[in-house]
């Protein structure tokens, strides 16, 4: 018998009883529960309890706020001319930045990266993030966003824009919004790349980007770019 | 025969390092400070709880389906499925996907199966250079020790530690101690290496039935160079680590890195379905006893764990001995009740490293039973006959006498007489475990059945 | 209301004042009390080892000693809880059974059961420091657990003392952390369990409490052994001798 049938037939033998059927539901309904079990009561008295906005209210300043609890930063950018000023303004000294987004220019091409080993030198990554999540103050990239996934990883600092508008709550509400198999990578970037590994010091830059910068502005063609 | 290991003995050897054992604790009771916060900020956190030990529990009441579901799955999405029924399998399945790649070195991210199998020596000694990725796992590789906590493998020591670690053999400044310092050290030693590695390797932390693919959470990135620069990814991932569909990943993630170190997701959570443009990915499905434990009605619910390490940090014992107490992949109260399912004659002191506080149980996102099953394990040990001889005489004895009214009465005199009369020498010594750091109780003038029988009895 | 009074093996040994306190003050509220005389041990130190077949014996007479009556009070946390939840090394007997739903322990017979309002005799104008011990709080529901960080905030214990007049609950670092008795543990993982007492010690010191209050003896007798150590001017107190007003 080869593994995988040894293996399937242990398991099958060993299936503990009864069977537990996947649970009903879980579309967390944050405000039905907050409400129904009289936790709002007693929650406003406890210190430091995150305010996550009721309906109606934008997600932003809670996405920016956790985002920056992340180690990540965030600016405003007008158009397409302000997100190329503000690069520019950021990382004056950078010799190599490769930019998958038309607003901003870079001067590698990533069409041209045959192998991601030649993404070793840039010091900056601009790309697109088509999806944020409030909660984390995360972003998501996928293949599509970033070409060549590790440029997501090699840069030394990372630019993302981001459409206030693709902000949803919670990562429930993200998988709902993926189709995880049309991409072989994706990610979700919760500020850039962190350690507390030496005396649980906090350290950014452990291995990936150094920093993860959001520029927030909204996507659509661009004119003049 | 292997050795026994003795939690105690070096749990004891690290406290006798003061300022190691009260940073240690200090650092680690923050974790679970840092936990609470974010959990307070969760209203329907117990919910969670509840869904994701469901969740869990289902799918493995219905693990071959999912099993079955997931490799059919991601092999359409052109990942290499492979099976390995044990640790020496799957090492060798691993070594075989590497040299037929013709593989020299290998830069790898955190997994705690590839730590429970033994890869690295194994490849190591076959000539294939297998490097750490992750800071804290680096630190432990270059002190040849295994990692101390699930999350923060190397949160045992302290930065002049690892300086002192560096200086040897990163060729760092040994006075410098700064962690930001030692991190960037490590960021431009482990970059070459990156680049030069012929292969990648993972864990997994959730495999995706519905969808084919696996999730990795870190928060350095390793995992992702890893998987993006070398043209080879092999992960390696526990049977257990199953779950049935994409949506039940929310669950799962909004929990992990909160019951961890507080914050709302590791800074990466990776996301992998087939293999990236210009790449190869293989997966290597592991049993290694996660099979028989799924047999076992007392012990199954081990199995849910999603390795978030919140269980050693509230623990106020691993707290105090550290990681490395438990002599093996796993530690902490998820250690004391996996470990012995690995080699039950080796583990048998670990069950009773713990003071049965029930903390774990209290943390774990999904609510494993933990401390149960720690006394479980007690009884399995005994069971088997494995308790240490000083421990079976002793509870022998005491069983009999406790159960006897003229026995204890005589047990109580002979104690209240050695107590009130012996000389202090022959109450503490190296005998008398007790009396190393504390006093014994003085002795009162009548117990409390004699003080009954004159106050209450008489005259009744 | 009438009742059998358990007295935990140690207590009865080294502790006979809180047995007292416990059976004055079920007195005083109105309860009659009977003491089984063939009483021992609940079985709990056999138990906790693993070794069902020391414990039993233990077991079995604890049955015999209480199967006669509705109600068992008993003024600790770890001895009850182990005889709700893992007095098994015995057959299962309906007699067994009955034991083991009836057992009470000390804080929740008052507060749940006789659901006291007040202690009009008794006095503590001391700073006192609460200790629930693990059993108590996970394992009883004696107050919240402070992993449940959302969970309405309530402790049985608490509620009691707060009818004691002058006394002062003072509030420490880390209120539910193990004080590291947990039984044979306090032997066999010695380096261990001093280090926790040690520490748990010194949160209540720091904060000035001058008597550490407990519903569970053994939790206070390990603290003892390193207060007295340490030469530390704390003192131990059960809580039926605050409750029971009586002399300490």
């Amino acid at each position: 018998m080869n593994a995988r049938d040894a293996i399937l037939t242990a398991v099958r033998r060993n299936l503990p009883q009864p069977p537990v059927p996947l649970p009903a539901t879980h579309e967390t309904d944050r405000k039905a529960i907050a409400g129904g079990l009289g936790y709002k009561e007693h929650l406003n008295h406890m210190p430091e309890v995150s305010g996550f906005p009721d309906d109606g209210e934008s997600n932003l300043p809670y996405f920016l706020k956790q985002l920056e609890a992340m180690g990540g930063r965030s600016f405003d950018v007008a158009d397409a001319t302000a997100a190329r000023a503000k690069v520019a303004e950021l990382f004056p000294t950078a010799k190599v930045i490769c930019s998958v987004v038309p607003e901003v220019p870079g001067n590698r091409r990533i069409a041209d990266v045959r192998d991601p080993h030649e993404l070793n030198d840039v010091e900056v990554g601009v790309v697109r993030s088509p999806l944020g999540v409030a909660e984390a103050g995360a972003i998501w990239l996928s293949q599509h966003e970033l070409v060549v996934t590790a440029l997501g990883v090699l840069s030394q600092h990372l630019v993302v824009l981001l459409d206030p508008a693709a902000i949803v709550d919670t990562l429930h509400d993200a998988y709902g919004r993926l189709d995880l198999t049309a991409s072989p990578y994706g990610v979700f970037l919760a500020g850039p790349s962190a350690t507390g590994d030496i005396e649980g010091v906090i350290i950014h830059g452990a291995q990936g980007a150094r920093s993860l910068t959001v520029l927030l502005l909204k996507s659509g063609r661009q004119p003049g770019s | 025969m292997t050795q026994v290991v003795d939690p105690e003995a070096r749990a004891a050897r690290f406290i006798a390092l003061e300022i190691h054992e009260s940073t240690h604790d200090r650092l680690v009771w923050g974790m679970r400070q840092h936990r609470d916060k974010a959990v307070a900020g969760i209203p329907e956190w117990e919910e969670l709880r509840e869904l994701a030990s469901q969740i869990k529990e289902h799918t493995l009441t219905h693990l071959d389906k999912y099993l079955e579901e997931f490799e059919a799955k991601a092999t359409s999405l052109g990942t290499h499925v492979h099976w390995a029924r044990d640790a020496e399998e799957h090492n060798s399945v691993v070594y075989d996907i590497l040299s037929a790649h013709r593989v020299k070195s290998v830069i790898k991210s955190k997994s705690m199966l590839q730590e429970e199998c033994g890869m690295t020596p194994f490849l190591q000694n076959r000539g294939i250079e297998v490097t750490e990725s992750d800071l804290g796992e680096r630190i432990q590789q270059l002190s040849n020790e295994p990692p101390s906590h699930i999350v923060v493998p190397a949160i045992h020591k302290l930065r002049t530690d690892v300086a002192e670690l560096f200086a040897k053999d990163l060729g760092t400044d040994p006075k410098n101690s700064d962690p930001h310092y030692l991190a960037e050290a490590m960021r431009n030693n482990a970059r070459p290496r990156f680049m030069a590695a012929d292969a990648g390797m993972t864990g997994g932390n959730f495999a995706v039935a519905e969808t084919g693919g696996f999730v990795v959470c870190t928060n350095e990135g390793n995992a992702d160079i890893g998987a993006s620069v070398p043209p080879l990814h092999v992960a390696s991932i526990g049977i257990e680590k199953l779950i049935p569909r994409a949506r039940d990943l929310g669950v799962f993630l909004r929990m992990l890195s909160r019951s961890a170190l507080g914050t709302p997701m590791t800074q990466y959570t990776s996301h992998f379905h087939g293999p990236r443009r210009g790449g190869e990915l293989h997966v290597v499905l592991v049993d290694n006893t996660r099979s028989t434990r799924l047999g076992s009605p007392d012990f199954w619910h081990a199995l849910k764990c999603i390795r978030c390490g919140a269980c050693m940090n509230t623990c106020p014992v691993y707290r105090r001995g550290g990681g490395l107490s438990y002599g093996a992949t796993y530690s902490g109260p998820i250690g004391v009740i996996l470990d012995p399912g690995f080699d039950l004659r080796k583990y048998r002191e670990l069950p009773y490293h713990s003071s049965l506080c029930g903390s774990c149980t209290e943390v774990c996102p999904v609510k494993i039973d933990i401390s149960d099953q720690i006394y479980k394990w007690r009884r399995v040990v005994a069971a088997a006959g494995l308790l240490s001889l000083t421990k079976r005489v002793g509870m022998s004895a005491l069983g009999t006498t406790l159960a006897h009214p003229t026995l204890f009465d005589a047990a109580e005199s002979v104690a209240e007489t050695v107590l009130a009369h012996a000389p202090r020498s022959l109450l503490y010594n190296s005998l008398n475990p007790w009396g190393k750091h504390r006093e014994l109780p003085t002795v009162p003038k009548q117990t409390f059945r004699q003080w009954y029988l004159e106050n209450r009895k008489k005259g009744s | 209301m009438k009742l059998a009074l358990f007295i935990p093996c140690y207590i009865d040994a080294f502790f006979p004042e809180v047995g007292i306190a416990t059976l004055e003050l079920l007195e005083r509220l109105g309860c009659s009390v009977e003491y089984p005389l063939d009483q021992t041990c609940c079985g709990q130190p056999m138990a906790n080892s693993g070794c069902q077949d020391d414990a039993a014996p233990a077991e079995a007479q604890l049955v015999r000693c209480f199967q006669g009556f509705d109600t068992v009070v008993g003024p600790s946390g770890s001895c009850v809880h182990h005889v709700r939840f893992h007095l098994d090394a015995i057959e299962q007997t309906p007699q067994t059974q009955k034991v083991r739903g009836s057992t009470r322990e000390l804080v929740e017979f008052l507060h749940d059961d006789l659901k006291v309002e007040a202690f009009p005799w008794a006095s503590f104008p001391h700073k006192v420091g609460l200790h629930n011990s693990c059993t108590a709080v996970r394992g009883l529901g004696h107050a919240r657990p402070s992993e449940r960080v959302n969970d309405l905030y309530f402790s049985k214990t608490g509620d009691l003392l707060g009818k004691v007049q002058g006394l002062e609950l003072v509030e420490i670092d880390r209120p539910d952390e193990c004080c590291g008795f947990g039984g044979s543990f306090c032997v066999t993982d010695e380096a261990v369990s001093a280090k926790m007492g040690y520490d748990k010690v010194q949160d209540f010191y720091r904060h000035g409490v001058e008597y550490i209050a407990s519903a569970d003896m053994s939790c206070l007798l390990h603290m003892k052994g390193v207060i007295d150590r340490l030469n530390l001017p704390l003192k131990v107190i059960h809580i039926a001798q605050i409750l029971n007003g009586g002399p300490l």
